[in-house]
């Protein structure tokens, strides 16, 4: 049994990494507004929804004009990237603007802005549904090819005990852009002068505005980074697993959120390292429960493993693997 | 101009706030004169901290005007009034506890864009509080009492304001960085930074006041020069005791 687990290992560490980046980078969207707000923006997993599918259209527009086949596909990937990351960018601030502003300036209770980030995701999914329907008579869309050819590492040549390794060319392509993003939000957070305010902010909102940072422009400014981020990924998602719908925002949201939990929430780096533990959880689990429990349980199961491992974690570290305990402030 | 000589650096006209329904001012009126510290003693809860975040824009009046250098600032929001040149030093310190010394001290110089000049304000600090310059790369958080308001102190200087406003310094401190940290108030002071001091610690306010008020829920029931209140016999039995 471990010699099969361990056969098929560098293909669960791939896949899972794959994922794991995914679920790093929407997962930041969540624990920066967190970290800022104290508010679980449940709308942001239907804006990586949203983002998925700004990404088909574009792209399904540039194919349309014919750009897709006169392009290299790394400069029509970078458009479809760019547009889309101002495009929820954007569609992140006025969310927050519309929504959630008006609630904090009349100091709701935080119950009502999550009540209220639950509405925005319906709402978001079924706007999708309505203008994919629309443009192509189905909300099930498949997205055009880019970057799928098959690729296989041979592995098992120089280490016998491991199986070959095949992915699509788009894992390198997953794996490269989310890494930039991550490095980039980190040096942004942690260098930067809106970074710094970002954190002062976090730390405490009210001193910050007495050191003349304009809260509410911070607090637009980590909605529009992080949906930016989200959007983004939305269209790397759709990139690496060909077919999206209107509804792949709430599990994958749920996720992230577990992700920004499971690495300590408010805490950014916490919640990269989150992401890909997590991925790497639900792929090891999805390749290898059937093994472990000769066949009783299938890869259907991988959700359920992952999850306990969660509450595992936080039985025992219920401030996240890598969040602080919370301080009393003096 | 007849208004000009009369003008005050900063003036508060029947300034009334609210927490909710529950109003902690009931029309304070007072002023301030450039280059002065005036001080403002009152027991806890009548209203000294309000009268401070009336004026820095963290509560807002809903009667009454705030002047500041000529200029209506009793509807701005607190990052507008702080840009005009009010720094206030929090009750608590308020440092950002996860931020370091050096980040807590860029903070204050948030909306200076030339790095030169930032330099030269932390050097500044720096001259009031060596200790800050030995301790940059710690975490706000992890500093001692006294250390954290010299920082507090020292973030809000970095604004280079013309008012600072200093919300109960004393507070938790022991006896000797309490004299240390008003020892630098007054030397601030005749530097010519304009100050107003909110202190429960009466005694040593007015000591180095020039001119005091005495707030009892929410209005101004005494004003009068640092000594004069010092040997008023009210005062004496209400906040000197």
């Amino acid at each position: 049994m471990l010699q099969q687990i361990i056969q098929i290992l560098p293909q669960v560490i791939i896949d899972g990494l794959t994922l794991g980046f995914v679920y790093a980078v929407v997962a930041i969207g969540y624990t920066m507004v967190y970290g800022i707000l104290e508010l679980i923006n449940f709308a942001h997993g239907d804006v990586f929804m949203t983002g998925s599918f700004i990404g088909a259209a574009v792209l399904f527009f540039m194919m349309s004009v014919g750009f897709l086949s006169s392009l290299p596909s790394l400069i029509v990937f970078i458009i479809v990237m760019a547009i889309t990351a101002i495009v929820t960018g954007l569609m992140g601030v006025g969310i927050e603007r519309v929504a959630y502003r008006p609630l904090r300036k009349r100091n709701a209770p935080k119950l009502i802005a999550l009540i209220t980030s639950i509405g925005i995701s319906f709402v978001l999914e079924d706007v999708v549904r309505f203008f994919a329907e629309l443009k192509t008579g189905n909300y099930i869309i498949t997205s055009p090819p880019l970057f799928n050819q098959k690729m296989t590492l041979d592995i098992h040549s120089v280490m016998p005990v491991f199986n070959k390794i095949t992915f699509q060319s788009s894992f390198i392509l997953v794996f490269i852009v989310t890494i930039i993003m991550l490095i980039a939000l980190d040096i942004f957070v942690n260098r930067t002068k809106w970074g710094m305010a970002m954190r002062a902010v976090a730390q405490d909102r009210e001193t910050a505005s007495l050191m003349s940072i304009n809260v509410n422009r911070v607090i637009s400014i980590t909605f529009f980074v992080g949906s930016a981020l989200g959007g983004a990924t939305g269209v790397l998602f759709m990139i690496q697993y060909g077919t999206i719908d209107p509804y792949i925002g709430f599990i994958l949201g749920i996720k992230a959120f577990t992700a920004a939990v499971l690495g300590g929430i408010g805490n950014i780096r916490g919640a990269m390292l989150g992401g890909i533990l997590l991925g790497l959880l639900e792929m090891f689990a999805a390749a290898n429960l059937s093994t472990i429990t000769h066949g009783a349980m299938g890869a259907e199961y991988k959700d359920v493993f992952a999850f306990i491992i969660l509450i595992l974690v936080l039985i025992f570290k219920p401030e996240g693997l890598f969040g602080k305990a919370v301080v009393e402030k003096v | 101009m007849p208004n000009e000589f009369k003008r005050h650096h900063l003036e508060l006209n029947q300034v009334e706030s609210f927490y909710g329904k529950i109003q902690a001012l009931n029309g304070i009126e007072l002023y301030i004169d450039k280059g002065e510290i005036v001080t403002l003693i009152g027991s806890n809860g009548a209203g000294k901290s309000t009268t401070l975040k009336s004026i820095s824009g963290q509560v807002q009046p809903k009667k009454g005007t705030i002047l500041f250098e000529g200029m209506d600032i009793t509807k701005n929001a607190p990052h507008q009034t702080a840009l005009l040149g009010i720094a206030q030093v929090p009750e608590g310190r308020r440092i950002f506890p996860r931020l370091t010394v050096r980040e807590n001290l860029q903070i204050g110089a948030f909306s200076v864009k030339d790095k030169k000049v930032i330099a030269e304000r932390m050097e500044r600090v720096f001259s009031y509080f060596p200790r800050l310059k030995e301790r940059l790369e710690q975490k706000g958080g992890t500093m001692s009492g006294g250390e954290q308001q010299m920082l507090a102190i020292g973030r809000a200087l970095m604004m280079r304001p013309k008012l600072l406003m200093l919300d109960e310094p004393s507070m938790g401190l022991a006896p000797i960085i309490v004299e240390q940290i008003f020892d630098i108030i007054k030397e601030m002071n005749k530097e010519g930074m304009t100050i107003l001091l909110v202190e429960q610690n009466a005694y040593q306010a007015l000591q180095i006041a020039d001119r005091g008020y005495v707030i009892q829920t929410g209005s101004i029931v005494l004003e009068g020069k640092g000594l004069e209140l010092m040997t008023n016999q009210q005062v004496r039995e209400a906040y000197l005791a």
